[in-house]
């Protein structure tokens, strides 16, 4: 379905302006970048053949507003009251009076405008740097009209880009499972989002039980843990056709897959005897090759970026610690070596960290470490949390976190959080049902 | 004067309250746990099905072991000799963690627990061809309360009929 829909980028004007902005994503978002999302000017004609076709009064506004929740989201940007702006968007589109801006204090102004070409949509928008007075950037995009919510995903991207200098993560996906129902009984079903929680959509029906769903860094297939027919087993579903088949021919249990970066194989566990070992799966000629033979539990196995290595959780010192192997077995190190049991970890995407879950006292937490176990850094504690997983430019980690249930055992949800890598921009990321095991998506475009 | 007096009941009533209280709690935390736990691992019986008279369905676990207790032992001999006595059934061990785990080594840590029971069958005479293996991980639990009484009720091995 998102292969489909082609989107024309077309850049108006080159980009090589020497920007005077810089945001600066490494440290606490203590200051963020104040600047102004002027809404997309939209001639009447387009607006309302937009109105006709989407049912939205002014699709211009609504594209800013995608743009303006996505960078406010990002904790890195403060969009401007646009009660306060001076500049009709029609005209700061051609021309902004900078001193306006400069005004209410905007550093940066989003500005564009939309129209309807030969039943396509045209949104172009530009970047300018208010105290500089110069233009940052400009581009055009024509695409399908239904594809509205992406355009404003891609333009917030590119503009994280240009004022971060590293790539936005707001064209993306999350998969997860909606938990609904006792805690007793739960009914889990996959489900698909936006990054920003839109278009939610059920994969499966709730009948059997569901966990881990996985993105193939690669394309949109995903890999996940389902109990049809009462066999736990890894399966792969194309989410786009919705078809979907086992992963291997195992004798029991297999569990926690993921993808390996180039999205060839699938990686996972599978038990048998009290035992967990790791495994691999080529998903083209099926070859299946065990990685580990330990007689203690390994489990939740995770590629570093360039698939040279694997890090993954064992319990062969006798409690839960991260280790990191080669891709082949061999070489095998611990690198987890804090107080408690360390659980989950997830390479991230730039390959410099290790994500994890933490227990220790009785109590959860999420945070990192240098691939060698070095600098051990945790992020955020609670009653129950885990299983952190990367946005694709590796700034944000999404999680699930479930609470306490009182004394007669009622009161208990799960739901989806997300915070930064420095520790920062703590947020609950709204579903319609609980939630839990959430995975995010590579960027669908570019 | 008044007001003084009044100002010491207040302080006796509230006195009282806190002593009664605090019996109250005590009294509550002992009945639920005496008898019920030894170390972390469930003694008790509200949860326990019976695959027939005296023949308990489920064993318990300490938090992160899969070591079969000497009542654990007690209750699978038991089990094994009613198998024994009834050939044509088939059983399907399922083995369980507490919610304080994360999800995958959870789903390890229930097929390691079902598995101990499915050994100890076998070395009293059960044939595996017999027994199936299967964890839940934490998705089952069978008290959905965040305390230790009910986290060692769900650190389970059950053994259910097949057929």
């Amino acid at each position: 379905m998102i292969k489909k829909i082609l989107i024309f980028v077309l850049i108006l004007i080159p980009v090589n302006a020497n920007a005077l902005i810089e945001v600066d994503i490494t440290r606490g978002n203590l200051n963020p970048l104040p600047l102004a999302v002027s809404p997309l000017s939209i001639d009447e004609v387009s607006r309302k053949s937009f109105e006709k076709i989407l049912k939205k009064e002014n699709i211009g506004s609504e594209i800013s507003n995608i743009v303006e929740n996505n960078l406010r989201t990002s904790g890195l940007f403060n969009p401007l009251d646009k009660k306060a702006f001076l500049q009709a968007p029609d005209i700061a589109n051609l021309k902004p009076r900078f001193e306006d801006w400069n005004l209410i204090k905007a550093q940066a102004l989003i500005t564009g405008k939309v129209n309807y070409i030969d039943d396509k949509l045209r949104v172009e928008f530009r970047l300018w740097d208010v105290l500089a007075a110069k233009e940052m950037m400009a581009l055009a995009f024509t695409t399908v009209p239904n594809n509205w919510r992406r355009v404003g995903h891609i333009i917030s991207d590119k503009v994280y880009e240009r004022l971060t200098g590293e790539k936005g993560y707001f064209d993306t996906r999350i998969i997860y499972v909606s938990e609904e129902g006792p805690k007793t009984q739960r009914i889990k079903k996959l489900a698909i989002m936006d990054q920003d929680g839109a278009n939610n959509k059920f994969l499966t029906l709730g009948n059997e039980l569901v966990l881990t769903p996985r993105f193939n860094p690669a394309s949109q297939m995903v890999t996940y843990l389902s109990y049809f027919k009462n066999m736990p087993r890894v399966y792969l579903l194309d989410i786009e056709t919705g078809t979907q088949e086992v992963v291997g021919d195992f004798p029991g249990m297999t569990f926690a897959p993921r993808f390996s970066p180039d999205g060839k194989k699938i990686i996972m566990s599978f038990a048998k005897d009290g035992k967990s070992d790791i495994y691999t799966m080529d998903l083209e000629n099926r070859i299946v090759e065990k990685i580990t033979n330990h007689p203690s539990i390994d489990t939740s196995p995770s590629y570093s970026p360039d698939g040279k290595y694997i890090t993954f959780n064992s319990d062969r010192s006798g409690y839960q610690q991260i280790y990191v192997m080669k891709n082949d077995g061999s070489d095998v190190k611990r690198i987890s070596f804090g107080n408690g049991l360390y659980g989950t970890p997830v390479w991230s995407p730039r390959g410099d960290l290790i994500a994890f879950t933490k227990l220790h006292k009785g109590k959860f937490y999420i945070g990192v470490m240098r691939t060698d176990g070095s600098g051990e850094r945790l992020l955020t504690e609670n009653y129950y949390q885990e299983a952190p997983s990367w946005s694709p430019n590796g700034r944000v980690l999404i999680f699930y976190r479930e609470t306490k249930t009182n004394s007669k055992g009622e009161g208990f949800s799960a739901k989806l959080w997300s915070i930064d890598l420095t520790g920062y921009n703590e947020r609950q990321i709204k579903t319609p049902t609980d939630a839990s095991d959430p995975s995010w998506s590579s960027l669908l475009s570019n | 004067m008044r007001l003084n007096k009044i100002f010491k009941n207040t302080l006796l009533v509230l006195a009282a309250c806190l002593v009664l209280s605090a019996c109250a709690t005590k009294k509550e935390v002992a009945t639920d746990i005496q008898g019920q736990m030894q170390g972390d691992v469930y003694t008790g019986t509200d949860t326990v099905e019976y695959l027939a008279d005296g023949v308990p369905d489920r064993v318990f676990f300490a938090t992160n072991e899969s070591i079969l207790t000497t009542a654990s032992r007690e209750t699978l001999r038991a089990q094994a000799a009613w198998l024994r006595k009834n050939p044509n059934i088939n059983v399907v061990l399922e083995g369980h963690a507490d919610e304080r785990g994360t999800r995958e080594y959870n789903l390890a840590l229930g097929e390691r627990r079902a598995n101990a029971a499915k050994d100890y069958l076998m070395t009293y005479g059960i044939s595996s061809d017999r027994i199936t293996v299967l964890s839940y991980g934490k998705e089952r639990p069978v008290d959905s309360g965040s305390n230790p009484l009910a986290w060692s009720k769900n650190r389970r091995s059950v053994t259910v009929k097949a057929n």
